[in-house]
């Protein structure tokens, strides 16, 4: 076993594998809001609430309807999204054409009455959700014992991100979707309907928020604040990979979860500080991101 | 004739003036965390504990009338600091009440004393105020980080786990509770072998819960709270900390964070309250009036809540006996003269360094099939007498007690 900086290899190779899996929810998370901002020009604030959403409904939907785990990962995405459509036509619709700082506002006030809502019935203490039975216990990998859980949360945060990446980037839905956002008039004389198109658009980004929610509840604790302590975090994500693109914020959620990781080893107390550090560097050095177009 | 109105005008009047004198008027508030991670612990439910200790009080004292007020300090001292001068000089507010998170009532307990003002401590944890930072004007009423540690960590040093390694919350609650509890640990012949300093409000603890399995200790003692306890019980869980032998000692953990974990995940976890809901005839009884009064009757009061009620009670018996609330230090003096007593923590007394003594319990979270209804979280294992669940008035170098 040699050592790196001090620290036994074995060990820090467990902290890259952390940090990969930390990393999945960023990207989770990052996806979403870069498809919203991409597609809708649009900076979802309220993206840590719908997360929180999506965790709150798998558990309602535990408690009272006895359906498990793997329903509430199709069925709460599946109820937040249609939320975010019903917020997409009776509010962001009208904002398209204003400044960014509306559709922020907006959304931002939207989370603080989830929030607040979900406080005022439920506490802020949190509620249990516990792993799914089958996929409870781990394995040990030599040099770290990793949970089955966290295992598959890596396995469908890829599955997801990359699905995602290909259909706007490779489909035809995709391509009609990046054309709607650069010219609206000229897609709809093809005759599609871009209105439509724009709210499933969010309506998808929502779910993924919520997809990210279900798989969050078992491992960390579901309380009405779980999404604005992690939105903050992954808008620095998006920030550093530029704003809307898709493959930067896959790349860089992934990237940054393995640096706190590492940080969380040599020098814990920045663990919370370190994305921010990097975000002020990036900006710094390229203003539009890693992956970021100018102009 | 008219020189005999007037003399009964003057009668009048002061018959009235001496009235008005018989009259006290007391202001309260609760400074405590209406919207962020405390806000279970204290929160609005601390609110309606004061509301319920005022009723109490003028129901038997129809004479004393007291305001409420309460705001959020949202976590941060300098908002924290910044309520509190506004309470003290235009709201004019007689005591400030509650306030978990020690960082800020740390900073509260200054203000408090710069204008000869009373602050009465239930959320906040740091034994620090009633140690170097004790003043005149501040009590420190429900527990502190010294008695948390002493009542854990010895009992399970004494039960075998002597090897510890400590996942702490990086503030001034955290470093306190660390150092009080290593205090313990190696006092009782444990040792310590490492620890890791975490952000407050950490989402994901897999990494520390890594560099702890790494340590090998026996016992990995939880020095945070709230969401942060949560977080590192459950990921505990699923990284099989418990599985491998090693066990956590929650070193502050409330009902409300039980309830949060389940008991499936949260079964046999050792802890030290000074308060618990079901724990005699009286607190059932308070706790069926809180329900009603929050409006939640699948919620279970805290210990902090309690504290807050008990708090207020005594400081308006002393209010009373020296008939204002006007001077601070004056009425701090006569709350430490009056010996206390109130249906939720018996008979006890506050020190000369702000102290309150009251008796704390060993507790243990039952297991799923061991619990019978809602709210039916612990087992007794152990009463830590009043003398000695504190720390000795001599070793918390506080200069009220020397003097």
């Amino acid at each position: 076993m040699f050592e790196i900086f001090g620290i036994p290899s074995t060990a820090l190779f467990g902290q890259l594998l952390i940090g990969l899996i930390n990393g999945s929810f960023y990207a989770l998370l990052s996806l979403g809001l870069a498809v919203i901002f991409g597609m809708l020009n649009i900076i979802n604030f309220s993206h840590g609430a719908q997360y929180m959403l999506g965790a709150f409904a798998a558990y309602l939907l535990l408690q009272y309807s006895g359906l498990g785990y793997w329903t509430a990962l199709i069925v709460a995405p599946l109820l937040v999204g249609v939320t975010g459509v019903i917020v997409e036509r009776l509010f962001l619709q009208w904002l398209y054409k204003l400044d960014h700082l509306y559709g922020l506002l907006l959304t931002f006030g939207l989370a603080l009455i989830i929030e607040g809502v979900a406080r005022n019935y439920f506490g802020s203490a949190g509620l249990p959700y516990t792993v799914p039975a089958s996929l409870q216990g781990g394995r040990n990998l030599g040099f770290m014992f990793l949970p089955n859980y966290r295992a598959w949360v890596i396995v469908a945060s890829l599955t997801v991100c990359i699905a995602t990446w290909f259909v706007i980037e490779r489909t035809r839905l995709g391509a009609y979707l990046r054309a709607a956002t650069e010219n609206p008039s000229l897609v709809r004389a093809f005759g599609i309907n871009v209105p439509r198109m724009i709210t499933l658009t969010y309506g998808f980004g929502v779910a993924l928020a919520a997809f990210a929610g279900v798989m969050a509840a078992p491992i960390y604790n579901v309380s009405p604040q779980m999404g604005s302590e992690l939105i903050i975090v992954v808008f620095a994500v998006v920030v550093i990979g530029g704003m809307g693109s898709i493959l930067g914020a896959i790349v860089t959620g992934f990237g940054l979860g393995v640096i706190e990781g590492l940080t969380k080893v040599f020098f814990p107390e920045a663990s919370n500080t370190v994305i921010f550090v990097i975000m002020a560097i990036v900006l710094l050095v390229r203003p539009a991101g890693l992956f970021g177009r100018r102009g | 004739m008219k020189q005999k109105l007037g003399l009964a005008a003057l009668a009048v009047m002061l018959a009235c003036g001496t009235a008005s004198a018989q009259q006290i008027n007391v202001k309260i508030g609760v400074l405590t965390d209406m919207s962020s991670l405390y806000s279970d612990v204290g929160g609005p439910g601390s609110v309606v504990a004061a509301k319920l200790a005022i009723a109490d009080f003028t129901k038997a004292n129809p004479n004393v009338k007291v305001e409420l007020i309460s705001g959020d300090h949202q976590n941060k001292p300098d908002i924290g600091s910044q309520m509190a001068n506004q309470w003290f000089d235009v709201d004019k507010v007689d005591l400030i009440i509650d306030t978990p998170n020690s960082g800020v009532a740390l900073a509260v307990s200054q203000v408090a004393a710069a204008k000869n003002k009373i602050f009465i401590v239930s959320g906040a944890a740091a034994s620090d105020l009633t140690g170097p930072k004790c003043n005149a004007n501040t009590v420190h009423w429900t527990y502190d980080t010294w008695m948390l540690a002493n009542g854990t960590g010895k009992a399970i040093v004494k039960t075998g786990g002597d090897t510890w390694f400590f996942l702490t919350a990086d503030y001034a609650f955290g470093h306190a509770l660390e150092r009080d509890t290593a205090a313990a640990v190696e006092a009782n012949g444990g040792k310590v072998v490492g620890k890791v300093r975490h952000p407050l409000n950490t989402n994901d603890f897999s990494s520390f819960l890594l560099q702890a399995q790494a340590s090998k200790a026996k016992i990995i003692g939880l020095a945070n709270a709230g969401g942060d306890t949560i977080n590192s019980i459950k990921q505990g869980a699923e990284f099989g900390i418990v599985k491998g032998g090693q066990k956590f000692a929650g070193l502050l953990v409330f009902a409300s964070d039980v309830n949060a974990l389940g008991l499936q995940t949260a079964q046999g976890l050792t802890l030290t309250e000074t308060w618990y809901w079901d724990m005699n005839d009286a607190n059932r009884a308070w706790t069926k009036r809180w329900q009603a009064e929050r409006n939640a009757p699948g919620k279970f009061p805290t210990m902090v809540q309690a504290g807050v009620y008990s708090g207020i009670t005594h400081y308006l018996k002393a209010v009373v006996a020296l008939k204002s609330a006007a001077d601070g230090k004056a009425v701090v003096a006569e709350m430490k003269k009056l010996p206390t007593d109130d249906p939720l923590f018996g008979k006890g007394v506050v020190r000369a360094d702000g102290r309150k003594l009251h008796p704390a319990y060993l507790l243990e979270v039952k297991a799923p099939d061991e619990s019978k209804y809602p709210g039916d979280f612990y087992k007794v294992r152990a009463t830590i007498p009043a003398d000695e669940a504190f720390r000795p008035l001599k070793d918390g170098n506080c200069p009220l007690a020397s003097g």
